[in-house]
């Protein structure tokens, strides 16, 4: 752990906002301080500044005044780190939010890593090891639903699968470890084929929670959504609705291209991106189907869907025909789709196949006169609860997915071993390899605990 | 009678031989007191040295300019490279020894070196002033001075040696114990605590019906320990393999009430991995047959030694139950199996350099640390007589890492994690198994050896010569092409596949199943380049391959181990307070308390110590 150098981070959410916070920590918070910073009033340097105390003033790049800001100095160890820290408050927009990073990193400041304050925290004995375990790999996560839902299962699930997937790791290694140190013995050894089963089990189960990172990590940088129907039943009006309704925040990420500019919003401390919601912006008049191109890239890449339809101007057969359409989305379990009969405004009576559209949760609104938007929002919130129910284990944590995929990456490596017939001694450094990257999140791994293992299960001759 | 000495070693087993040796060939005046001139460097079990990571550890020693791979050479009557099917880390050399010449080439070789006396005699007290050692007493009532002291005492201290329920003192059998010595440590603050180990049966060649069991003889190419002076081996003797059965079992069983094991009598704590045949029986249950290694005791005698059958059993139940294994009906003994018990103190108590924390200049080395075997002791009498030397002169500590050496994975398990039974090396034990090879420790440590004036210039241009020759070969391997016309053949030939366009050798060396002599044989350019260079490159040429073949494992295990040695290198001083550093666990700070690491990486193989302690003490020393 290198705390000798400064970090910061962004500390409020990624997006526009009245106001953003920009936070410092490290030994050399306050030198770097008073090279970006100019006090307004006081004229006093921030290396000069009492802990607990709040200074105004421009933060400068050369003679460029880049926003004037409000900085509160905390000094060791008087902080959330325990290190000399200070917190720009600035301006909420996303230029002066770049800008000000920008400026700190060109003073050697590091951006800080997922949970790194939290970490430092921890080091200087500021949580005890519980709590910090708990933030510090969730404190990346953006919304505070998210954050909530992956501490809970950091501390059950996840921990315990990876220390079952070590444990059986371990036995093999010992099988291997065995027949080296004791290959002159009449040892009967474990059979490849049971080993290659092994493997097996173990590569499934690691690639499961492999796969677990995407909602993890779906958690973490918005629930991908995407609004699907047939031409002219209101996408576009719908989409431009639930962003003004929801104002809580709303955010543009530019991306390389128009085309990949995404809406995000967050209901309930729960961020969700709308996808290609320029393609809805601009492609509501051309012939788009269900089924084709790229509608269905787009319920590929969604968690949740909104299937838009016209209930004012359709009879029976229509009606039908959105139902089996309907149904064939929610074959892939992995997803939730929620039915959206539009356009209640223009409704003179009773719609087609009303009874069973209710019974399937259809919510009826007006895009247009902005009615029952609030119902779509706390429909979005209960789809995620069920995401949460039937995905006990998932893994949000980004270095924890690292661990995973070397672990993978070894487990392959030993596979490849076995079909190339190598000396087991060359072997067992991949599987020594894959119990590393698991142990990173687990504990350590030692030899002697490999040697336990022999000792326990095996009568050893000489 | 007696003037002041560099250094006294206490014991002359191979611990004791192999540090009386450093220490003296380093310059240091050394006396080296034993209670039988006759018995130096005893091979107190089996009648043989090296074995998987054993044979390992004997090369290093060699490679550090220590006597045992040279004596193993000279007397040994039976050679086998072990492993050799699988891969370079695991190929270990092992000899059978002449029990007898082992013993006499030992004292003649300690007999020639320079600044070495001898005197037999029992050391029953240490001069302690100011906590440091000044010297011993002895039970002849000497006093002797010296700077430093290396204890090696063995299974002697306080030895009790058990057959059955009868039980009596000794050192081993025959010998007489060691006693008073343990109660003066202990009253100087020491822990000691009991340890068991056994032996078994010899017996009678003539008695034996070789017939009935199967013939393990040596490699048709033998090989030797020493980097230096290696005489070939053109004669050897075989040893023989066979098996007990549940008549044996059921006969031994009869004898378990009187066993001093299972009644209790034996407190110490014996092996795991090393059982008395009673004890697998009972702990194995449902095996039926255990196999058991009929080893000759050297050229002329008709001694045989049994391994595989140590037993306490009553004398009358061991013979019962041999005569019921195949080969052996008719067989006539020389004396039972037994086991000893005996003081040890925890090696935690010891310094890097195996300096003792509480003393001083006292040295611990060898079965007083709780280890077992002649190569463990041997290898720890060397670093005790290196590091005696060092601090009688002032002159910095001699420490070889986990990487550099499994001496140095065997002294940081010693005294980091501390022992629960007799400590023996296993390739498992090292994290980096295929950096420390037997065919590279000189490599690895006669530069280092060279350096502090152990290893002569000798062997150091040994080394460099045999180095520029692999890098040569290696480099030819690695830039010369070969056209698929000109290996394709042999390719098919081996299983491998075809090449479509030309290759570098190196390529076709890394393939599974394609070996250096293949190439040889079929590359004629490869060939000749090699024989231009030199008769009897065998070694350099194995050498060349496996740097080449295992490139990609070498490299892996260098990354982790460059990674793993930063920590350390982050040094830990012996004063630290680890009871005032609150945000520690409670048992990270007891065990550091008592342990003392010297530096990060020490205190990170400590079990009870976590990575969230470890990061915590990091933090506290970047202040």
């Amino acid at each position: 752990m290198e705390t000798k150098d400064t970090i910061c981070a962004l500390a409020t959410p990624h997006g526009m906002g009245a106001i953003a916070l920009i936070r410092v920590s490290g030994g050399d918070t306050f030198k770097i301080a008073d090279l970006i910073f100019k006090p307004l009033k006081s004229g006093l340097l921030l290396s000069e500044a009492p802990t607990h105390t709040i200074h105004f003033g421009n933060i400068v790049s050369g003679d460029e005044i880049i926003d004037e800001v409000l900085v509160n100095v905390y000094r060791n160890p008087h902080s959330y780190t325990g290190e000399d820290s200070i917190e720009i408050s600035c301006h909420g927009s996303y230029y002066i939010q770049q800008k000000i990073i920008e400026l700190l990193i060109k003073q050697n400041v590091r951006l800080a890593k997922p949970g790194e304050f939290t970490m430092r925290a921890f080091l200087n004995n500021k949580f005890d090891l519980s709590q910090a375990e708990a933030v510090a790999d969730l404190i990346s996560s953006n919304s505070k639903y998210a954050h909530d839902l992956a501490m809970k299962q950091m501390r059950g699930g996840f921990s315990n699968k990876i220390k079952d997937l070590r444990k059986e790791l371990l036995n093999f290694a010992s099988l291997i470890e065995l027949e080296l140190d004791f290959s002159e013995e009449d040892l009967e050894f474990a059979n490849r084929k049971d080993l290659k089963k092994l493997l097996y089990r173990l590569k499934t189960e690691i690639k499961l929670l492999l796969n677990s990172f995407s909602m993890g990590n779906v958690l973490k940088n918005g629930i991908p959504v995407a609004i699907i129907g047939k031409p002219n039943v209101g996408k576009s009006t719908l989409l431009n609705t639930i962003l003004q309704e929801e104002r809580a925040i709303v955010s543009e990420f530019p991306g390389t291209t128009r085309d990949s500019i995404e809406d995000t919003i967050i209901i309930d401390g729960v961020s969700f991106r709308f996808i290609d919601t320029a393609g809805l912006r601009s492609s509501d008049d051309e012939i788009e189907n269900i089924g084709i191109g790229r509608t269905m890239e787009k319920i590929k890449q969604a968690k949740i869907i909104l299937f838009v339809f016209d209930v004012a101007h359709g009879n029976i057969d229509f009606i039908k025909e959105i139902l089996d359409e309907y149904r064939h989305l929610l074959e892939d379990p992995n997803k939730r789709v929620i039915l959206i009969g539009n356009k209640i405004d223009q409704l003179i009576e009773m719609p087609a196949g009303f009874k069973e559209l209710v019974e399937l949760d259809t919510i009826f609104i007006s895009a247009k006169r902005k009615e029952n938007i609030n119902l779509i929002a706390d429909s979005l919130i209960k789809s995620v609860e069920k995401f949460q129910i039937s995905n006990n284990t998932i893994i949000s944590n980004a270095r924890h997915y690292e661990a995973l995929s070397k672990a993978l990456q070894s487990i392959e490596d030993i596979e490849e071993g076995f079909i190339k017939e190598l000396p087991s001694d060359l072997i067992a450094i991949d599987i020594r390899k894959a119990l590393h990257h698991l142990g990173e999140i687990t504990g350590q791994v030692t030899t002697d605990e490999i040697l336990g293992n022999i000792f326990g299960k095996f009568c050893i001759g000489k | 009678m007696f003037n002041e000495y560099d250094v006294i070693v206490v014991g002359a087993g191979h611990a004791g031989s192999e540090a009386a040796a450093a220490a003296a060939n380093l310059g240091s005046n050394v006396l080296l007191i034993t209670m039988n001139m006759a018995n130096i460097a005893q091979m107190s079990c089996n009648p043989a040295m090296g074995g998987i990571a054993k044979g390992q550890i004997v090369r290093e020693i060699d490679a550090l300019g220590g006597y045992s791979g040279i004596v193993t050479d000279r007397t040994m009557i039976q050679f086998r490279m072990l492993n050799k099917s699988k891969g370079p880390a695991m190929w270990s050399p092992r000899a059978q020894s002449d029990r007898t010449l082992f013993s006499i080439e030992w004292r003649n070789m300690l007999e020639k070196t320079p600044n070495l006396d001898f005197w037999q005699d029992m050391v029953v007290g240490l001069i302690v002033k100011d906590n440091r050692v000044l010297g011993v007493h002895t039970s002849m009532g000497q006093e002797i001075k010296a700077k430093s002291v290396i204890l090696t005492n063995g299974t002697f201290l306080n030895g009790v040696i058990h057959i059955g329920t009868k039980k009596f003192g000794g050192g081993r059998i025959g010998e007489k114990a060691s006693l008073g010595l343990t109660e003066s440590l202990v009253e100087l603050g020491f822990e000691a605590l009991r340890m068991k180990t056994g032996t078994p049966v010899r017996v009678d060649g003539r008695s034996l019906d070789f017939s009935k069991m199967t013939e393990q003889k040596g490699d048709d190419d033998p090989k030797h320990f020493s980097f230096i002076d290696a005489p070939r081996l053109t004669n050897q003797r075989s040893c023989y393999i066979t098996y007990t059965n549940k008549k044996v079992h059921d006969t031994l069983r009869l004898g378990f009430d009187e066993s001093p094991m299972f009644s209790g009598r034996i407190e110490g704590i014996g092996p795991r991995y090393c059982p008395s045949i009673e004890d697998k029986i009972d702990r194995f249950a449902d095996k039926t047959g255990h196999q058991l290694f009929v080893e000759p005791e050297g050229w002329g005698t008709v001694e045989y030694y049994l391994n595989g059958f140590s037993s306490s059993l009553p004398d009358h139940i061991q013979f019962k139950a041999l005569r019921l294994i195949p080969g052996f009906e008719n067989a006539k003994i020389f004396r039972p199996g037994y086991a000893i018990e005996y003081d040890y103190f925890p090696p935690v108590q010891l310094k890097y350099t195996l300096e003792t924390k509480l003393i001083a200049n006292l040295f611990f080395a060898g079965q007083i640390n709780g280890t077992t075997g002649y190569e463990e002791a041997a290898a720890q009498g060397i670093m005790a007589g290196i590091n005696a030397h060092q601090i009688t002169h002032e002159i910095p500590e001699f420490i070889l890492g986990r990487s550099d050496a499994y001496i140095g994975v065997l002294i940081d398990d010693l005294i980091t994690k501390g022992i629960d039974e007799p400590y023996r090396m296993f390739t498992s034990r090292a994290e980096y198994r295929i950096l420390l090879r037997q065919d590279n420790a000189d490599t690895r440590l006669t530069p280092l050896s060279n350096k502090i004036g152990l290893a002569s210039d000798e062997r150091l241009a040994n080394v460099i010569a045999k180095n520029n020759l692999v890098a040569q070969i290696k480099h030819f391997i690695e830039t010369e092409s070969v056209s698929p016309i000109d290996v394709n053949q042999m390719l098919i030939e081996l299983g491998s596949m075809p090449l479509s366009q030309k290759t570098k050798i190196s390529n076709l060396l890394s393939r599974p199943g394609i070996s250096m002599n293949d190439l040889m044989k079929t590359i004629i350019p490869l060939n000749n380049y090699i024989s231009s260079l030199g008769k009897g490159l065998e070694e350099i040429i194995e050498e060349a391959e496996i740097l080449v073949k295992y490139e990609n494992y070498i490299q892996k295990e260098m990354e982790i181990a460059n990674k793993m040695s930063k920590l350390d290198h982050i040094i830990l001083h012996h004063d630290f307070d680890y009871k005032n550093l609150k945000s520690l666990s409670f048992e990270a700070r007891e065990k550091l308390t008592k342990i003392k690491p010297s530096t990060i990486g020490q205190a990170s193989r400590i079990s009870g110590v976590s990575p969230a302690d470890i990061s915590i003490l990091i933090v506290y020393l970047g202040r």
